[in-house]
């Protein structure tokens, strides 16, 4: 593989692989989607984020403000997304619980929008290093209200090509904020990376976005209800979407399943970490292998239901201290043993750790089988 | 018999659900007029607030959407940035602009935005039942500062339009009242003036309007509006703050 390193960003005009980070290339396949807004406020460990949109926006005579906070930046995303935008805003842990509010409202009011968490170690102001301890404040909705947000969390910066289009899809397509869900390492670390297939997703008619009322009768968007039915109503009507969802956005993938005797669930670069370490298991005959969620939410839990037919080992890997474990224990309703190592934010677990640790637990459940 | 006064084509056909002797009543009507009379109705977006305005959008015949407390001016940011070509107002009161949303409107008018923030200043918490806003007077009795507002304990009241006077983003700041006829027509020359800077392009321009609440100031609406040239203005000096040319 060729790579060439780009200081000055992608450029898209050469066949060659770059080497950017993931946080860059994030930044990139944002620009080629078609984002035509970008908000945002410093954070580590998703600072070159913001600083690469400010430059690429500029150039593109688009539109790059950096707010006074996050809680203006889900602000302004509204706002954009309101006038008929395709808009992002990116943080990390401590700015995604200020952007919380602004989530729900946009839920509320049905609006699209793609919202970038690079998590670091929590809780308080925590840690600069990865960590995936803000899984279930993204997976739960993470503001008030029954809502829920589609989480994409892609394990390379490759992915994140295919991810960021489809986020922007899925926002305009469900009218819903769309959170990619990566951490520390993802958007750091720097990997070779084209992008010759992002492509700006289509367009939906966007009936609904304010433009002053031309020829038209005006319109409201509100997410205060005062009619008790009427909220009620409109709160079911979230809930359908959020079904229909559920029916037709869980994305996965699978590693060396297809004889396996003790499934790895883990995500991003946790399954990045479990991957290392499964390596190594296999070339030891241990018949371990993995199904990653590419969305969080919504979990692939008919999945795991049915590699539950026939295996009776899960082994649940996550840089957090017990949060992935509890879509496994709902997708498995009993059925299966649930083995577990997580690590809260901190130290980043190792392949050769977890390789040791996935190894144990496999002994004493084939000795528990035996006797 | 000549028609002297009509309801303006900007508002829609709906009881208003203010309380008697309430300003914003007057303030959503005056607004609609000069939208209709400066031909903005196909280009108005309003950003409405929590607060007792919330529901304007029952009224103002406009796209409208209503924010969460206090993040208008930063809704109103993103509207903007999207669609130059529109006239985008907030409207909020003072618990909105100027306590929880001040970082908001603040670093919209220092970035000089070209929005417009129709500022309701009625010193008090409408809505929620009458409690202390930033804009309460000292030793006035809410239902949060039962023995009257102690600055040492509380603090003072803001003044929105001199603090954002000294932000080079701003241009247009005015303060105006709606307590009698004449007051109530300075206030539509001031929003008018406001659009129209917008609409030129300058920048940030904001009117600040003090606004009777006798519901929770607890006096009848008559009392209300002397009471705002009594006691009100004394704190919030009536007149043009900023115009920039
Ligand atoms: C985050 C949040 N906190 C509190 C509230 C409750 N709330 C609604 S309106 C309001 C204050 C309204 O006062 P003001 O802005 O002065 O407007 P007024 O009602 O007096 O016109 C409050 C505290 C809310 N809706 N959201």
């Amino acid at each position: 593989m060729r790579c060439h390193v780009s200081r000055s960003g992608y450029r898209g005009d050469e066949n060659l692989k770059k080497l950017m980070s993931g946080n860059a290339a994030l930044g990139e396949a944002a620009v080629l989607s078609g984002c035509s807004c970008y908000f945002g406020y410093p954070i580590t460990p998703q600072n070159e984020l913001t600083e690469y949109m400010a430059k690429r926006m500029n150039e593109l005579g688009r539109v790059f403000i950096q707010s006074e906070s996050e809680i203006a930046a889900i602000n302004m995303v509204l706002g954009a997304s309101v006038a008929g935008a395709r808009a992002m805003t990116s943080s990390s842990s401590p700015g995604m619980s200020l952007k919380q509010e602004g989530i729900s409202y946009l839920a509320a009011d049905e609006l699209p929008a793609v919202i970038v968490d690079m998590v670091r170690g929590g809780p308080g102001m925590g840690n600069i290093s990865p960590a995936q301890s803000d899984y279930l404040q993204a997976t739960r909705g993470g503001g008030h209200g029954d809502y829920k947000t589609i989480v994409l969390a892609p394990g390379s910066v490759q992915e994140l090509t295919k991810v960021v289009p489809l986020a922007f899809d899925l926002a305009d397509r469900y009218r819903n904020p769309v959170v990619i869900l990566g951490d520390g390492m993802l958007g750091q670390m720097m990997e070779p990376v084209d992008f010759d297939n992002v492509q700006p997703p289509k367009e939906y008619p966007k009936d609904y976005i304010l433009t002053g009322a031309k020829g038209r009768p005006s319109r409201m968007i509100r997410s205060l209800l005062f009619d008790t039915k009427e909220e009620e109503e409109h709160n079911w009507k979230l809930v359908r979407k959020y079904q229909r969802m559920e029916q037709n956005e869980v994305r996965y993938e699978t590693f060396l399943t297809d004889d396996a005797e003790m499934i790895v669930i883990a995500y991003g670069i946790g399954a990045r970490i479990a991957k290392g370490a499964i390596k190594r298991l296999r070339q030891e005959n241990l018949k371990v292998g993995m199904v990653r969620p590419i969305t969080a939410w919504p979990f692939p839990a008919a999945v795991l239901q049915e590699f539950a037919r026939t295996v009776h080992e899960f082994f649940v890997f996550e840089m957090s201290a017990g949060q992935l474990i509890e879509d496994v224990k709902l997708a498995l309703n009993g059925r299966g043993h649930i083995h577990f190592y997580g690590r809260p934010g901190g130290i980043i677990p190792t392949p050769v750790e977890l390789y040791r640790i996935i190894g144990r637990h496999y002994y004493m459940a084939s000795r528990r089988e035996q006797s | 018999m000549t028609k002297v006064y009509t309801r303006p084509g900007t508002i829609k056909e709906a009881h208003f659900h203010y309380c008697p002797g309430c300003g914003h009543g007057i303030i959503n009507r005056l607004l609609m007029e000069v939208i209709e009379e400066m031909g903005l109705r196909e280009k108005a977006i309003c950003v409405a607030p929590a607060g007792c305005g919330m529901l304007v959008y029952n009224y103002f015949d406009i796209d409208t959407l209503e924010s969460a407390h206090g993040r208008g001016a930063a809704v109103a940011t993103g509207i903007k940035r999207v669609r130059p070509d529109n006239l985008v107002f907030s409207y909020q009161g003072d618990g909105d602009l100027a306590a929880i949303g001040t970082a908001e409107g603040f670093h919209a008018a220092n970035r000089g935005e070209s929005i417009t923030v129709i500022f309701v200043n009625n010193g008090v918490y409408g809505m929620t039942g009458g409690q202390m806003a930033p804009t309460t007077l000292t030793d006035q009795v809410t239902t949060t500062t039962p023995d009257g507002r102690n600055p040492i304990i509380a603090g003072y009241p803001v003044r929105i339009c001199e603090v954002f006077s000294m932000l080079d983003g701003t241009t247009y700041l005015e303060r105006v009242t709606v307590n009698k006829p004449a007051a109530v027509a300075k206030t539509k020359k001031a929003i008018k003036k406001a659009f129209q800077c917008q609409l030129d392009g300058k920048g940030f321009s904001l009117v600040e309007i003090l606004s009777p609440c006798p519901t929770n100031w607890k006096m009848g609406p008559i009392e209300s509006c002397r009471w705002i040239d009594d006691v009100m203005t004394k704190q919030f000096p009536l007149g043009v703050v900023k115009d920039i040319k």
